[in-house]
């Protein structure tokens, strides 16, 4: 018999299922329960940079909105940094900055939203500069394992032309699929992002 | 300042064989909801490695204790009182410590307090239904709750949710962030649902099986299950020209 790894099996995924919303967001499902709900606000009220919002739809593979996801956001601050002890910089990081949040779509629409700064460039592998971009998990009834992409600018055409995970994507067609496009509405800077688990358009989902 | 923590490395590869696929017929949503194209591998870089930290001022000591956080004074919920326990490691068997798990699940009816859960099965006026924690030095945890009932859901006509307690962690690095499921040792319909079954290995859903646990029982006041969960291991060292760069 060969000898045993002292190693464990991860935890294996199971969906979210459609209640999500109890357990992570209770106030969306109907009741108030916790002095506060985790995830509500990414930046605080002291971060730097460029105040913006991002929303969209997330579909499904027949083209209808799902409308019980929930998104967790992951990003970092205006200068490139995580809040994270792991992350050079992490000291200078504003205070009140979580870099995190929790994002639910509306139950009738699908629409979802949340308000943050766009993030700094930062480095990646190899000393290979990454682009601005926010790094999104999404979990829903039918899906079995949280699926994570990454949301892009497109305004910084230059920085994700030599973004190298954009670039590990070998259809070049599928590589704007994880590009936000940016406008502008009553003054307030908006960038729109949906997300199409199946389909024609589908977008880039990794394993990290 | 605090001081920085010892060096670790890259997370594991996810084994995508253990876990669930995204496409799974008998779980009938997921047959529109799972892309069809191929994941895109990516090695670590400090987006996965880094993840949000929680601490206790985000969370208050009652939040883990399902029987009072939603209870009008001197009363209780109806239902199997449980106390769920256990620790949280890694792949490498060592304790997550200062984490963040986050349950939720129906009463002892199997009804969920949802604005969008129609069953017949009573709302329990003395329940939520969810809780939070963060684990300790050691990686341990503990819940007090009642037993949760079966479900049904329309998926077949007649399917039915074994009892269950949804399940939500952490760990240091966005990477390991994991949503799961409990379920009852025992329960004889574990093995006839299509979300469980999503699961290839036997091995695998044994894992997500919460054992009676008698030693950790209170006599004459709450029974107990223990369930321990696993993250994802890093590796112990990290070449520094591979990852960080700055």
């Amino acid at each position: 018999m060969p000898q045993q790894s002292n190693y464990l099996k991860e935890t294996p995924s199971q969906t979210a299922g459609p209640y999500v919303h109890i357990g992570l967001a209770p106030g969306a499902a109907g009741f108030e329960i916790y002095d506060q709900e985790l995830g509500q606000d990414i930046v605080g009220p002291n971060a730097k940079g460029e105040r913006i919002r991002v929303e969209g739809l997330v579909i499904d593979g027949i083209g209808s909105p799902v409308k019980d996801v929930l998104l967790e956001v992951w990003q970092a601050n205006a200068d490139g940094i995580y809040p994270h002890p792991e992350h050079a910089g992490h000291e200078t990081v504003e205070t009140g900055f979580r870099g995190w949040g929790r994002v639910i779509t509306d139950f009738e629409t699908g629409e979802w939203a949340f308000d943050t700064v766009k993030p700094g460039a930062l480095t990646g592998r190899n000393g290979q500069k990454m682009a601005p971009h926010i790094n999104l998990w999404i979990v829903a009834r039918g899906i079995n394992v949280g699926l994570n992409t990454r949301l892009y600018f497109d305004d910084e055409a230059e920085a994700n032309a030599a973004d190298p995970v954009i670039n590990l994507i070998e259809w070049e067609k599928r590589r704007k699929t994880l590009v936000a496009k940016r406008s502008e509405r009553n003054g307030q800077i908006v960038y729109r992002f949906d997300i199409c688990l199946q389909g024609d358009d589908e977008t880039v989902f990794f394993d990290i | 300042m605090t001081k920085a923590p010892p060096k670790q490395g890259e997370f594991y590869q996810r084994d995508r064989r253990w876990h669930p696929p995204a496409y799974a017929t008998d779980y009938k949503t997921s047959v529109a909801r799972s892309p069809k194209l191929a994941l895109i591998s990516l090695e670590n870089t400090p987006s996965e490695i880094t993840g949000p930290r929680f601490g206790h001022s985000d969370i208050t000591p009652i939040d883990n204790d399902l029987l009072s956080n939603y209870a009008q004074p001197d009363q209780s919920p109806i239902g199997e009182r449980i106390i769920m326990h256990g620790r949280v490691l890694d792949e490498n068997a060592r304790p997550v410590p200062n984490t963040l798990v986050e349950i939720w699940q129906a009463n002892a009816s199997g009804r969920y307090r949802h604005k969008k859960d129609a069953y017949l099965g009573a709302i329990d006026p003395n329940f939520g239904g969810c809780g939070r924690t963060m684990t300790d030095e050691n990686g341990y945890y503990y819940f007090r709750t009642v037993k949760p009932g079966a479900y049904p859901w329309r998926n077949w006509v007649n399917d039915w949710r074994p009892a269950h307690i949804h399940v939500s962690v952490f760990g240091s690095g966005f990477a390991q962030r994991l949503i799961t499921q409990l379920y009852f040792e025992g329960d004889p319909l574990i093995k006839t649902c299509p979300i469980v079954a999503t699961i290839p290995d036997p091995a695998a859903i044994d894992q997500l099986i919460a054992r009676l646990d008698m030693n950790a029982t209170i006599p004459l006041d709450t029974i107990a299950y223990k369930f321990d969960i696993v993250l994802r291991g890093r590796r112990s060292t990290l070449f520094e020209n591979r990852l960080e760069g700055n």
